[in-house]
């Protein structure tokens, strides 16, 4: 599996939704797929399954909101 | 003087912003002018007497040396138990001027805007923790952002690194008239929201409510809708005028409110009120503790953690309003609310119960005016009199 298909894995694991696997441009925070306490449930699993580390005060609704838009902070990141 | 409370304010506001305004419009650097706008400005506010002058200058020596001494240590080392007492020190003036007032002794440690720049001065050190802010940053910087007179009574909260990049930037002259007209735009949808709804709200109707209303039902029933109106219309007002200013000096402050009348849920309701104070308290506190929660596996059951957080969060945001009953049962009936709304989301996920469309919308935004428009009443601490 590569990077990016890890990484919608996990984010389709916390959203409980795989639509995410298939639109990579949706805005998953105005879909209501994700909320507060789901996002820090994507910041633990990507240190403990892809072993990067992303502080809250980094995680940035604008910036972060859509899987494709993940996919590139975090290979940034890596 | 208070910012934004009389035409005075305005006037002087206005001839010391037209050279930002030419500078701008010319593709001028903003920077140097706006600090000395700023200077002026800050004498005029805190030069009354009364807006705690001296408790501002000694708070800003204090912040400046807390975030200087703590990023110079972070770049060497990074303990938790230093990042708490650094967080808890910037933060016990703050607490200092909430806790005075109830012992009943001078309360010599507050100051006009106390409450707004303690946020300003503890995201820096959060950001530094987090690795975020590595580079030292000079006093200037430090103090040009805390001290930023638009926004320095009663907010928005903006976050340094934004700040930062909107204060170093030269605007083209078309963006630059972009905002000036944006800027303008606002500062008179807050003289309406203010200064004609707001206060027509509060002179014509809440102050004759005794004549009004037959009855202590319908006393309260009616000053808990108008109370309600007549603070979203003064506090938007004031925000206007903020954000516009702050627009005409080419920083582009947060919003702090987007329709919340509207809103269909309780969550919904804090990501569109005071949002630039509901989302500190989301990223610095809510987020962080459950972050905390999951990385330590203290508690496993997702439903608990989550309503711990929101007690947590607002039942702070309620005693951050002040040390008196009403801000704390506030504080306390939010947080039922969020927890309540939790498990309601949640049970609805699974049975899909609340049924979906247009009728359905509008009956839950009539459902959440309601449930807030109790906070407002709770909040206003006219049941406690």
């Amino acid at each position: 599996m590569d990077f990016k298909e890890k990484v919608l894995q996990v984010i389709a694991e916390v959203c409980e939704d795989d639509v995410v696997k298939e639109e990579h441009d949706l805005d998953i925070f105005e879909a209501g797929l994700i909320d507060s306490f789901a996002t820090v449930e994507l910041l633990v699993q990507f240190e403990e399954q892809l072993d990067i580390n992303v502080p809250i005060t980094e995680f940035d609704r604008d910036t972060w909101n859509t899987p494709n838009a993940i996919v590139d902070r975090l290979n940034e990141l890596k | 003087m208070t910012p934004y409370s009389s035409f005075l304010f305005f006037i002087i506001l206005g001839v010391l912003l037209l050279p930002t305004m030419i500078l701008g419009v010319m593709g001028k650097r903003l920077r140097y002018y706006n600090v000395f706008v700023s200077v002026i400005v800050l004498a005029l506010i805190f030069s009354g007497g009364d807006q705690g002058f001296y408790s501002l200058v000694a708070f800003t020596i204090l912040q400046v040396i807390l975030v200087k001494g703590y990023i110079t240590y972070r770049q060497a080392k990074n303990s938790s138990l230093v990042f708490y007492i650094i967080s808890f020190l910037s933060i016990l003036p703050l607490i200092l001027s909430k806790i005075l007032p109830v012992l009943a002794v001078d309360n010599w440690a507050s100051f006009l805007g106390i409450s707004y720049l303690t946020f300003r001065a503890v995201q820096i050190i959060i950001e530094t923790r987090d690795g975020l802010i590595k580079e030292q940053l000079s006093i200037f910087q430090l103090v040009n952002f805390m001290l930023f007179y638009p926004t320095i009574s009663s907010g928005p909260i903006d976050r340094f690194r934004r700040f930062q990049k909107d204060e170093e930037k030269r605007w083209e002259p078309e963006e630059y008239k972009e905002l000036l007209y944006k800027g303008i735009n606002k500062i008179f949808v807050g003289f309406l929201y203010k200064f004609i709804i707001g206060y027509s709200i509060n002179t014509y109707f809440i102050m004759n409510l005794h004549h009004i209303a037959d009855g202590a039902f319908s006393n309260h029933l009616l000053y808990m809708y108008s109370y309600s109106l007549y603070l979203f219309f003064d506090f938007a007002g004031y925000t206007a005028f903020a954000v516009g200013v702050s627009y005409i000096m080419g920083i582009r402050s947060p919003e702090n409110f987007n329709k919340p009348f509207i809103s269909r849920n309780i969550k919904d309701f804090w990501n569109r009120w005071h949002m630039s104070l509901s989302f500190w308290f989301r990223d610095y506190v809510f987020m962080r503790f459950v972050f905390l929660m999951k990385k330590k596996k203290w508690i496993q059951n997702k439903m608990l953690v989550s309503n711990l957080g929101y007690i947590l969060l607002f039942l702070l945001m309620g005693v951050w309003h002040g040390l008196a009953i009403q801000y704390i049962v506030y504080g306390a009936y939010h947080a039922l609310m969020m927890a309540g709304f939790n498990y309601f989301e949640n049970w609805n996920k699974k049975h899909k119960r609340w049924p979906t469309g247009k009728a359905m919308t509008v009956v839950s935004i009539v459902i959440t005016f309601h449930v807030v428009c109790f906070g407002f009443y709770l909040f206003s601490g006219k049941p406690f009199q």
